[in-house]
């Protein structure tokens, strides 16, 4: 694998990363669990996630499921109130506990996070040169030259020219603006890149250059990408390797082709069946019943048992364990029954 | 022959310099469920504005069984007639609904409006019925409820007149994809038992394909593309429909060619 950095303002790597012929990984988890006030369970629960340096790794889940917080986790933008245990590693540097100017670091250069929407991401009265450069100049990583030099850059890399730097937010489309979005986070040369449904708001057809550009980049400057998502065809169009999340927990991670074609978890297949696609038969769709379980209650057993149709009395009293797949020891699901699921999309 | 549920025809909005709908004409057949797909700027949303009377055309008609409703209504009374026959779903529950008003209190508002003089009580356990929200839920207030179930209140409320149209105005996109199933499933129920058409706007072609019999695509206000929602989806003619379809996500993908593609098809047309 390519790891070669671009690294235009000569300043040394962090040394963990000096110190090893072979990277650490961009982003190891270990263990992550999260305890909120006033909720009866933790809202993060036992996770373990790796992003290998350049690889790129889909966290897939619904709405309270815990992937934006395992995201932010990264850059230890924690809840008011939140206790953790387990450790997060980014680039060889445990993010819990890190002091201040660590921390600093870690949010200016190794790591970099674009978000959904990046009009709310961005001072609409400032230019976007300010902008780029903003994190760089006041960090003092660059000279005030050598960042409007790296911001042309980056801003060519991302298919915009050097005229963006003088305009204004509200003159640039939201496509436009995303590319911004990501050339900031590309100012730092991050180590990783934490996308957090970085498309969602766009159109299809924007959404398709956006990835295809975060593809390129990826390539070329050796970044490890992490990318949260609702959107499972989007997951496995792009990623090496995708996790499922479910209430807290890690319900189902392998290689992407594996675990869309043949899940063994039900709330991952599921999931697939209740998407509405242009391969798949019309008619009524499989949808899920009931909710995700309420964070005020204790959960006993596996989370997905209430909703799930190959449910019996030890799926309500017993945690599963994720237990590789047979012949994949990389695919693992925590599911008792997971060779009861008949079933491959023949599509996928 | 009697006349369509819902005839459009050659409606034209400009803002100022930007013809944001474009001589756009389409039929919806008695309990049919036609498709608006299209992108940010499309013209969908305002087409979609205009038929439910939010906004007027510069020119063109909406007419409904026959009755032409693009002139200003005079009063009361024929607002109120024009808003029973045609009801809208928004995208957002959570904008979509008052946050001090529970959910009894929604349907019995419209219904007090409405049908003045009924008993409303009767017909809201009959909507929270027909839209799979318990009794429970009718006390409580938005905040109290999850999307999904929000998305439900808003139909009921828009059923509640009883409408022989529903726009849905990307009602499912701000769901989860199960909830999204939920109320996609909800949705060809109620069509089923009530005859009732649909106008879905979304620029989900796989929400499309599920829900819909014919489908028109749009492009910077202008119809490029309709048919059976199954033959274009099947054999796209025009090369923006091909994009599109092109560019939803799935195992062998290939974004490269997408943008490519976008960038050769903008190539071929002047710049608006």
């Amino acid at each position: 694998m390519n790891t070669t950095k671009h690294n235009p303002a000569g300043t040394p790597r962090p040394a963990a990363e000096r110190a090893a012929d072979t990277p650490p990984a961009a982003l190891d988890i270990r263990g992550l669990r999260m305890r909120l006030p006033r909720t009866a369970r933790p809202v993060l629960d036992g996770v373990d996630l790796t992003v290998g340096a350049g690889e790129t790794v889909a966290l897939v889940g619904e709405s309270g499921s815990g992937k934006t917080l395992t995201s932010r986790t990264v850059l230890r933008l924690l809840p008011g109130g939140a206790t953790t245990e387990g450790t997060v590693h980014v680039a060889g540097d445990d993010v819990l506990t890190m002091n201040a100017r660590e921390l600093r670091r870690l949010r200016t250069r190794t790591a970099a996070m674009i978000f959904q929407d990046p009009r709310a991401a961005i001072n609409p009265l400032r230019r976007i040169d300010d902008f780029l450069t903003e994190s760089v100049r006041l960090n003092k990583i660059m000279t005030p030259a050598a960042a409007n030099a790296r911001a042309v850059e980056l801003l060519e890399a991302v298919g915009l020219t050097a005229d963006a730097l003088r305009r204004h937010p509200g003159e640039l489309s939201g496509g436009m603006l995303q590319r911004v979005m990501i050339a900031a986070a590309l100012m730092g040369d991050p180590a990783l890149l934490l996308a957090d449904e970085p498309t969602t708001a766009l159109d299809v057809t924007t959404q398709a250059e956006v990835v295809a550009l975060l593809g390129d980049l990826r390539a070329r400057f050796g970044t490890g990408l992490l990318f949260v998502t609702h959107d499972l065809g989007l997951a496995a169009a792009i990623s090496d390797r995708v996790y499922v999340m479910y209430a807290g927990r890690i319900a189902e991670t392998g290689p992407a082709a594996s675990v869309f074609a043949r899940p063994r978890h039900p709330y991952t297949k599921a999931l697939l069946d209740s998407t509405p696609d242009l391969d798949a038969p019309r008619g009524r769709l499989a949808a899920i019943d009931g909710q995700p379980p309420d964070l005020r209650r204790e959960l006993t057993g596996c989370p997905f048992a209430p909703r799930c149709a190959h449910a019996d009395e030890v799926c309500t009293v017993e945690a599963p364990r994720r237990t590789p797949a047979p012949g994949e020891p990389a695919h693992t699901a925590g599911c008792h029954h997971s060779d009861r699921l008949e079933g491959t999309r023949g599509d996928a | 022959m009697p006349d369509p549920l819902l005839e459009v025809r050659g409606l034209c909005r400009t803002f100022g310099d930007v013809r944001a709908v474009d001589d756009v004409s389409f039929t919806l057949p008695d309990g049919g469920s036609l498709g608006i797909v299209g992108e940010s700027g499309s013209g969908k949303t305002t087409t979609a504005r205009i038929i439910v009377g939010l906004d007027r055309a510069d020119a063109g008609h909406v007419r409904v069984r026959g009755q032409d409703r693009t002139a200003q209504p005079r009063g009361r009374t024929e607002r109120l007639a024009r808003a029973r026959q045609i009801q809208m779903v928004f995208q957002d529950p959570y904008l979509s609904l008052d946050p001090r008003t529970g959910v009894e209190a929604v349907l019995r508002e419209t219904l007090k409006l409405h049908k003045p003089g009924t008993d409303p009580a009767p017909r809201i356990r009959e909507l929270l019925d027909q839209v799979g929200l318990g009794t429970r839920a009718a006390d409580a207030l938005p905040r109290e409820l999850s999307g999904g179930q929000r998305q439900r209140v808003a139909i009921a409320r828009a059923l509640a007149v009883e409408p022989t149209i529903l726009v849905l105005d990307e009602a499912v996109a701000a769901l989860d994809v199960s909830v999204q199933a939920q109320i996609l499933n909800l949705l060809a129920d109620i069509r089923e038992q009530t005859r009732i058409g649909y106008l879905f706007i979304t620029h989900d072609l796989g929400v499309v394909r599920c829900v819909t019999d014919d489908v028109i695509v749009m492009r910077r206000g202008r119809v490029v593309e309709s048919g059976r929602t199954a033959d274009v989806l099947a054999l796209p003619n025009h090369a923006y429909t091909r994009l599109l379809m092109a560019s939803v996500p799935r195992p062998g993908w290939n974004p490269h060619a997408i943008g490519t593609a976008r960038r050769a098809l903008q190539a071929t047309e002047p710049t608006t």
